[in-house]
């Protein structure tokens, strides 16, 4: 947060800055006076009569009624220009468009415009803006990605938005902020920024169907013949889930388990053998796979590029 | 006051259990608030076990969440609000010189519904099921946050748990407010006018009329969540087209006078320890009742600072930025008169004196980093993280928890007669002093750097071992203190020396009479004449009427 790439939390930053100063000013006068006083005033055990009694001084008391008035009427003024001037629900100028949506415990990406679809990890140009538009499946969660921008939001049946824009190439960390059940802890979100050429060939990529690879066909038809249809969606192949994350270019991801676990093929077995070995109460349930099933699938899974 | 002649202990069960006494109910208020303080002592302690380091595995995710629900739960209801509750019975009637509070037995009532609403919370461990269906206890946050709670993604029966264990000992608390209210209203001695009572009696008329407008919308919004759940109602449903933002406003608006509840008794205790230990009268006494009214009715009205994040429109958080902003100009007018007030005296620094400077230094910070989050901009990257874990600690644990044991070192001696130790005292303060600091300031740095509350591990290389290492640390220091204190009690109620009545020589009518109080109180009712009473006493010639 205090590491800013994006205009919205540089703005936050120096917001923040501002509001330390003040509030540091503050912090030094009280605490100095009640230490001071603590020391200069504490009894040395052979006083005789008590000090005297002083039941209060109308200006004194005046004074630091107006004065912290006055400083709290600088924050508010300060505070509500930068409310307005960050004003969220306005999509800026030449925006990259993102429906991001909350689902336990991980989030899908659907880029409308572009006809794409992903979860987890969120690839964007460098220096453009990105709208994203927070939607819910179920609970409330919220989409934090500290360097970026602060935090709203994904409520049900409300529609939340806010902005951000990367300067620099690289991947910004963020997660889930809002309690929304067991794997809270583990609804991380990666947001990937890259060069535009970078950033189109991703595109170019993610909007192709699944890739056939004549050697993991029966991989494929033991995805086919399994449950695993039934939550997760693969262009081309099949289009009858949507609870679940979008498999169509699995291998284009740094993550799986929304961030909780490396993409590799050790990972994906024991991701299929047990989810829970790797987030404890996620909702993909344990399908019982034997061996063979799971180096099928893992073989299929491997080619989606 | 010894027994002449031998009661059984089956006797003196029945006589506490059926009691109306206003004494006797405080003390088992401040008993069962120091037996759930241990309890969520503990929930706490595993709780920084799991986080020592990342990715741990200590405890499960549901029991995480079910240990972070509950102490949050307990905390705030089970040991905030019985031990401001019992101090209130116990010292308000001894404070303006009447026998008793001004229904006997609503008061009893009251406290049984604690009682029982919180043995039915606890018995929830056993009895309960939460979100996946195996766990006990609650898990779904203290703020039970729609549509989290709906029977939907909350199958099990750990959310009835929770609003009927909270609706239960709620109307305990409603009772005990409505009879503190009368209370101060119609049974002051002779003499005490309302700008004559002593700042604890003001503090704790405004916290229970706080009580009386915040609790019955909780109660409210339980039995709409209950209906929800149980019978199908669609109040928070968000699966039937509910808004579940709905949830979130009331609950704050119960929320967070709620958190005025629990700090304006901790002020009440404070305002009076100050001036004994510097030898000094109050300063600013009008002032203060002032600033206590004023945060009274702000705080009715500053509610969505905790949904800057939801999406409210830019008005609506212009507006409770600004109010929540207003409420630090009362607040600090209380600091400083505090700070005023050991100006010029001369302090004596004994264990109720140490919780008490404790109480201003931290709960000064806490109250700077809550203006820090009225920022808007900067509570959307500090909402919800660590940043504000630490903010409320310094605020409740730094702010309330100190104030109570200033206030328990300070009155132990009228309750039982017996001192507590001084140096266990000292080591209790110390030990506790640090160990706040190191748990609780690295948590600022820690919600910086990225990390959100409520989660039960977190990432490696992200920048927050060293400061959840530090953290967890600290929680153990403080275990030592805890052990010392519960130490402190055992010993000097068994070998404590004798207090007499007024061992502190302090200036508020509970000290005239003796310790313990016997059950009337006063033989003779007491006639005042200034705020301190017995300061007047002691000094015939220069009293304190001719200044007030």
């Amino acid at each position: 947060m205090l590491d800013p790439v994006s205009p919205v939390s540089t703005t936050i930053r120096d917001l923040f800055m501002l509001v330390f100063g003040v509030i540091g000013i503050i912090f030094v006068v009280t605490e100095g006076a009640l230490v001071w006083s603590m020391i200069r005033f504490r009894s040395k055990g052979n006083e005789t009569t008590e000090p005297p009694q002083i039941y209060g001084s109308n200006p004194i008391e005046l004074a630091w009624t107006v004065i912290p008035i006055l400083i709290v009427l600088v924050l508010f003024l300060v505070t509500t220009r930068t409310i307005y001037s960050l004003d969220l629900q306005e999509p800026p100028e030449g925006a990259l468009r993102v429906k991001a949506t909350g689902h336990q415990w991980w989030w899908e990406f659907e880029y409308e415009d572009l006809g794409i679809t992903t979860a987890g990890e969120l690839h964007v140009p460098k220096g453009v803006p990105v709208f994203v538009e927070l939607r819910s499946f179920d609970v409330i969660h919220s989409f934090w990605v500290p360097r970026l921008a602060g935090k709203i939001d994904a409520i049900p049946n409300r529609e939340n938005h806010l902005w951000f824009q990367a300067d620099k190439v690289g991947t910004w960390y963020g997660q889930c902020a809002e309690f929304c059940g067991t794997q809270h802890a583990k609804m991380l979100i990666r947001v990937i920024s890259e060069d535009e050429d970078d950033f189109d060939s991703w595109v170019a990529n993610q909007q192709l169907d699944a890739v056939e690879i004549p050697e993991a066909l029966s991989g494929k038809d033991t995805f086919l013949s399994l449950a695993c249809v039934n939550c997760h969606n693969i262009d081309g192949v099949m289009l009858q889930g949507g609870f679940a994350p979008n498999l169509t270019h699995l291998m284009s991801r740094e993550t799986i388990a929304s961030g909780a676990a490396e993409n590799t093929p050790e990972n994906l077995k024991k991701w299929l053998r047990d989810p829970n070995s790797i987030k404890d109460g996620c909702l993909m349930p344990n399908m019982m796979l034997s061996e063979e099933q799971i180096d099928l699938l893992v073989g299929y899974l491997t080619t989606l590029k | 006051m010894t027994t002449k002649q031998h009661i059984p202990l089956s006797g003196k069960l029945h006589e506490w259990i059926t009691t109306v006494d206003h004494k006797k109910l405080g003390i088992m208020y401040i008993l069962c608030g120091i037996f759930y303080l241990l309890i969520a002592g503990c929930e706490a302690l595993m709780m920084r076990w799991q986080l020592a380091i990342p990715n741990n595995d200590i405890l499960a995710p549901e029991t995480f969440n079910a240990f972070f629900t509950m102490h949050g739960t307990t905390m705030i209801f089970l040991v905030g609000m019985p031990i401001l509750l019992g101090a209130a019975n116990y010292f308000v009637p001894l404070m303006i010189g009447a026998r008793d509070m001004a229904f006997p037995r609503l008061n009893a009532f009251g406290f049984w519904l604690f009682f029982f609403g919180a043995l039915l919370l606890y018995f929830s461990f056993l009895g309960g099921q939460g979100l996946t269906g195996e766990e006990g206890a609650p898990d779904n946050g203290w703020f039970a946050y729609a549509p989290l709670t709906s029977k939907t993604f909350s199958p099990g029966s750990a959310t009835d748990y929770w609003i009927i264990a909270l609706f239960v000992s709620g109307m305990g608390s409603i009772m005990t407010a409505i009879n503190l209210v009368t209370t101060i209203l119609t049974m002051r001695c002779k003499g005490m006018t309302m700008m004559k009572m002593p700042i604890f009696a003001w503090m704790m008329l405004v916290d229970a009329g706080l009580i009386l407008i915040a609790l019955p919308t909780l109660a409210a919004i339980q039995i709409m969540l209950l209906l929800d759940r149980q019978y199908g109602a669609h109040f928070f449903d968000a699966q039937a087209g509910a808004d579940p933002v709905i949830w979130q406003h009331l609950f704050w608006f119960f929320g967070h006078p709620e958190v005025y509840i629990l700090i304006l008794p901790a002020f009440a205790f404070i305002s009076e320890v100050t001036p004994v230990f510097s030898r000094k009268v109050l300063f600013g006494y009008p002032l203060m009742v002032v600033a206590t009214v004023s945060i009274g009715f702000i705080a009715l009205g500053v509610w969505a600072h905790h949904m800057f994040t939801t999406g409210l429109s830019p008005a609506v958080l212009s507006y409770f930025a600004g109010a929540t902003f207003l409420i630090g100009v009362p607040t600090g007018m209380k600091i400083f008169n505090w700070i005023a007030t050991l100006w010029g005296g001369q302090i004596r620094y004994e264990t109720p004196m140490l919780f008490a400077i404790g109480f201003i230094a931290m709960f000064t910070i806490g109250g700077l980093t809550g203006i820090m989050l009225a920022v808007v901009p900067m509570d959307w990257q500090l909402s919800d993280t660590y940043f504000v874990v630490g903010h409320f600690h310094f605020v409740l644990f730094g702010g309330l928890l100190f104030a109570i044991f200033s206030g328990f070192y300070y009155w132990f001696p009228k309750v039982t007669g017996k001192l507590l130790n001084e140096t266990i005292g000292k080591w209790q303060f110390w030990l506790l002093f640090v160990g706040f600091v190191l748990t609780f300031g690295p948590m600022h740095f820690s919600g910086f750097e990225g990390m959100p509350r409520r989660i039960y591990t977190f990432m490696p290389n992200r920048g927050l071992e060293m400061y959840n290492m530090l953290s967890s640390i600290g929680a153990g220091v403080q275990a030592i203190g805890f052990v010392l204190f519960v130490y402190n009690i055992i010993h000097s109620l068994l070998k404590g020396k004798p207090a007499g009545d007024d061992p502190w020589d302090a200036w508020t009518l509970e000290w005239s009479t003796t310790s313990p109080p016997p059950p009337w109180n006063y033989a003779k009712t007491p006639v005042v004449a200034s705020r301190r009473p017995l300061w007047d006493l002691k000094h015939p010639g220069d009293p304190d009427w001719e200044y007030e």
